[in-house]
């Protein structure tokens, strides 16, 4: 028998292309398979639905018997109350509001762009690494390079610590850290999984313990980074306890290097299968900002949200979804939607009508947004530029095994130069 | 039409626009892009190109922006002979002909006519003429304004508190001036979205520091020696000194030029049909002269079809798309106009936002959120069904309020949301103004008797 839909898109042996399953999912826009989540991949109807306000992003609404393949993969906060992320209004509003100060406009405006000049450094010194392990290695061609090691998960993590204020020389730390909580969000089905929740469960504490210290120090001593000004609060008598900050501060480091790791990596791996563009990119490194949104749609580092609740019944395209019932907002088949853009498949930086689904939409849509976009214009166009005629030593590359935040696990490249 | 005509339009046809605004440029854009190559003649009475309304009375009092910097971004060239500084005076519709005021005549295979809107100016024309009496319409308007408020005057009188006089006392109190807002209506905004909102919006006045005087006139406006504004006696038998007064008592339809020409115009617009050709007098629609914008009046099937006319910046744009659409096309390729009216305003901090038509709404329900933390959604109620929604500091939820007054749902509604508050628990009434004051309509009589001699007399009744 043929296997589900639903289990196919599971599948790890699809995961390199899992846009044909895209295709066959929205010719029945919201699916329902007996027991499993109710899955909507249209672009109208998932635009929708992230705008309805019958739609709860609070897991603790859903029905008890709800059977639902990805529910409690993205464990991690247990002990800690529910980030925004898993919150609705008000709640949600407060803590995005106040978490927004010290980040965004109105308050902040200046906040990311002042960031470009170090995020520009913290790529130079990435790709200067590669540079420096081409020559210790002797090799010129051979083993290459991997992307996503070296370059696409060390510089989101570098850039939470300078946002959020963590001291240089603590980054090293927090670098193992991130990357721990980040593996158990991506699970080797080969290794133990009893070693990996314990391995997981202690870097979880002991990155409590660190921000839990720093937070307190930030009181005393405030600066102008994020936890300080999150820690002083502003005005209006609205600050957040120290558990809402730990939350919030835990949200922006997992939420912000998960999505931004595929994001370029994504990036690099559609580049490398489209030379022309790379080409493009390497001359006119303004193009970065509408590739990246095209980018967005076509490759999303998101792929699903898995994790939306009626709160009534309500009914999408003649189907009833019953109050609690599991639901996936699948983005990236509503990103690749016929109805919705002209030759769906096709990626085309030029695109001028681009309202994609790859940052989410409605009042959760991405709080990272500006910063995830001006890292991967940065890190993809000085890429282009440096790689001297980079080329791709697998394609398709090993797939982390997470269906959700999909992305490369390795992207191994080859180059004849690393230009200075 | 046959469609060799059609073709000979869009090869060499000429088609005239007046008004060169918002609505006016949009369309003129579109009609490029769908293929005229024909005479393009954008006239317009003011001496700039078009430019950004909204900003006047937002970015450009807070000194963020400078009227003359907010020209409108153009989607594409459009390659017209641009008349500006000239208004057009005339329209003989029998021999297709333009008027302008300086004596010259724009021939037209198809004419738009996006005239909009102009503020209504004070009453009693001397005290209007003060020095220091404002009102703000134009890039001028701005201008001036904002150039007496950078001189820091000691207090600012607004007349009006509809969403253009909300705006710029919020202004006003941003940049740190005095203020005092005069308003006929028990609150602000009522006029708009009803008194449940109008009291939302009095405490944003008081709290920021507007002195709000409500359910008074201004009667009269007095000037010292010099010919400045230095007093306004309201109503109430206050005085209050101020040396700057804004004028926002609404708008008048430009349409007195094309008095007797024939076309169904008059002080509630120019009626056109849903695909925005206009209406003669006789009720007959015409076919080669559209309409678009804050100056047109059009059915809407969603609202019982009534004539709609709307001061929003997104129907003069999507109206002015359809329109341009259908001037170039054959009657079954012609498309209707039902935008689903939409507005936006900022004032005190707030991103104001409404959908439908909250006026037509007898009740309101506040569905997400609290009044008293002025962050809401609302829903107003007509005869069981949605008709209009408003939110403040929520918009992201505005679609999902849009797609429910499409769907013609019921109303109070039936579904649980997210952050719904006691007070959100059943509807109330939506407190808007008593409709029943006299309108400025226009009338037809019918005189004659036998089908030959039966006239129709249009007197578009004065203001
Ligand atoms: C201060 C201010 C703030 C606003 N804020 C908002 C807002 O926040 N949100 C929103 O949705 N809308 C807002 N609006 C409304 C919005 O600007 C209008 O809906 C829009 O400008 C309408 O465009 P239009 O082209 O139809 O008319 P207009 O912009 O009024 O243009 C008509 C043009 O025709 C010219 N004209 C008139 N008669 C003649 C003639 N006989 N011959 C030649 N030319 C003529 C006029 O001088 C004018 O230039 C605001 C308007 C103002 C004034």
């Amino acid at each position: 028998m043929k296997q589900g839909i639903l289990s196919q898109i599971l599948d790890y042996s699809n995961r390199a292309n899992p846009y044909p399953l895209y295709e066959e999912l929205r010719r029945t826009p919201v699916f329902h398979d007996g027991e499993g989540p109710y899955v909507v991949s249209t672009y109208h109807e998932i635009h929708g639905l992230l705008h309805d306000p019958r739609l709860s992003s609070d897991t603790r609404n859903r029905g008890a018997a709800a059977g639902d393949p990805l529910a409690g993969q993205e464990e991690g906060e247990q002990q800690l109350p529910p980030s925004f992320l898993k919150l609705d209004p008000p709640e949600h509003d407060r803590l995005r509001r106040m978490t927004n100060r010290p980040f965004g406009p109105p308050h902040s405006p200046r906040r990311i762009d002042g960031m470009r000049g170090e995020l520009g450094s913290i790529v130079k010194g990435l790709i200067d690494g590669l540079a420096d392990g081409r020559s210790r290695s002797g090799e010129g061609d051979g083993n290459g390079i991997d992307l996503v090691d070296q370059f696409s998960y060390p510089f989101p993590v570098t850039v939470i610590c300078r946002l959020l204020g963590v001291p240089r020389e603590d980054e090293a730390r927090f670098h193992v850290w991130a990357d721990t909580l980040a593996a158990s969000l991506d699970p080797d089905p080969d290794a133990d999984a009893e070693q990996r929740e314990k391995a997981t469960s202690s870097a979880r504490m002991e990155l409590g313990m660190y921000l839990a210290g720093l937070i307190e120090e930030r009181r005393k001593n405030p600066g102008d980074d994020m936890l300080s000004q999150l820690a002083a609060g502003h005005g209006q008598g609205e600050t957040m306890s120290t558990m809402e900050l730990l939350s919030t501060a835990a949200l922006l480091l997992i939420a912000g290097h998960e999505t931004t790791v595929n994001l370029i990596t994504n990036g690099m791996l559609t580049l490398l299968r489209h030379p022309d563009v790379l080409e493009r990119l390497r001359r006119e490194p303004q193009l970065a900002v509408p590739l990246v949104e095209e980018l967005l749609r076509y490759e999303p580092p998101v792929q699903l949200l898995p994790q939306r609740t009626p709160l009534c019944d309500i009914e999408v395209c003649g189907v009833t979804i019953p109050k609690g019932a599991p639901m996936w907002l699948v983005l990236a088949a509503g990103n690749r939607d016929p109805k919705r853009f002209e030759n769906p498949d096709r990626f085309d930086p030029d695109r001028r009508d681009i309202q994609h689904l790859g940052l989410g939409s409605g009042i959760h849509s991405c709080f990272g947004a500006p910063l995830a976009r001006l890292e991967a214009q940065l890190a993809l166009s000085e890429l282009a530029r440096r790689l001297h005629n980079p080329r791709l030593l697998e394609d398709p590359p090993p797939y982390r095994q997470n269906a959700v935040l999909r992305g490369p696990r390795h992207l191994v490249v080859a180059c004849d130069d690393i230009r200075p | 039409m046959p469609e060799s005509e059609l073709e000979a339009l869009k090869r060499s046809g000429r088609i005239v626009v007046v008004g060169a605004s918002l609505a006016g440029l949009r369309a003129a854009e579109t009609l490029r892009e769908k293929g005229f190559k024909g005479t393009l003649t954008m006239v317009g009475d003011e001496p700039y190109e078009p430019y950004d309304r909204p900003p006047l009375s937002k970015q450009v009092l807070l000194g963020m922006a400078r009227a003359e910097n907010t020209a409108l971004p153009r989607r594409r060239a459009i390659e017209a002979e641009w008349r500006l500084g000239v208004p057009a005076s005339g329209l003989d519709m029998a021999g297709r002909r333009v008027k302008l005021a300086d004596g010259d005549e724009v021939p037209y295979d198809r004419l738009l006519i996006a005239t909009g809107v102009r503020a209504r100016p004070w009453p009693n024309e001397a005290e209007g003429e003060l020095d220091g009496v404002f009102v703000l319409r134009t890039r001028a308007d701005g201008a001036g304004l904002a150039r007496r408020l950078e001189a820091g005057p000691r207090r600012v009188l607004v007349i009006g508190a509809g969403f253009t006089g909300s705006e710029i006392a919020s202004a006003c109190r941003e940049r740190g001036l005095e203020v005092t807002v005069a308003e006929r209506a028990d609150a602000p905004l009522v006029g708009a979205l009803g008194g449940v909102i109008g009291a939302v919006a009095a405490g944003m006045h008081r709290e920021h520091g507007v002195d709000l005087r409500t359910g008074v006139m201004v009667t009269r406006l007095e000037g010292d020696a010099g010919g400045r504004v230095r007093a306004a006696h309201l109503s109430d038998g206050a005085v209050v000194e101020c040396d700057v007064v804004v004028v926002c008592l609404g708008a008048q339809r430009n349409t007195e030029w094309l008095a007797g020409s024939g076309l169904g115009a008059g002080p509630r617009g120019i009626a056109c049909d849903a695909g925005c050709r206009a209406f003669g007098i006789t009720g007959i629609v015409t076919d080669d002269i559209y309409v678009a914008g804050d100056v047109a009046r059009s059915p809407h099937p969603l609202f019982g079809y009534q004539f709609l006319s709307l001061e929003h910046w997104g129907n003069a744009v999507s109206q002015a798309e359809t329109a341009a659409h259908n001037m170039l096309s054959n009657s079954a390729g012609r498309r209707p106009h039902i935008w689903v009216p939409a507005f936006w305003s900022s004032q005190f901090g707030v991103n104001v936002k409404s959908v439908g038509v909250p006026t037509m709404g007898t009740e309101i329900m506040i569905t997400q959120g609290s009044l008293g933390e002025r962050r809401f959604a609302g829903v107003y109620g007509y005869q069981g069904r949605i008709i209009g929604a408003v939110t403040f500091d929520n918009a992201r939820w505005l679609d999902f309020y849009q797609r429910q007054i499409e769907a013609t749902a019921p109303f109070p509604p039936e579904f649980t949301n997210v952050d719904r508050r006691p007070e959100g628990s059943r509807p109330v009434p939506a407190e808007f103004p008593d409709p029943s004051i006299p309108t400025h309509g226009p009338t037809v009589t019918l005189s004659g008797y036998s089908p030959a001699d039966r006239r129709m007399t249009f007197t578009p009744a004065g203001n």
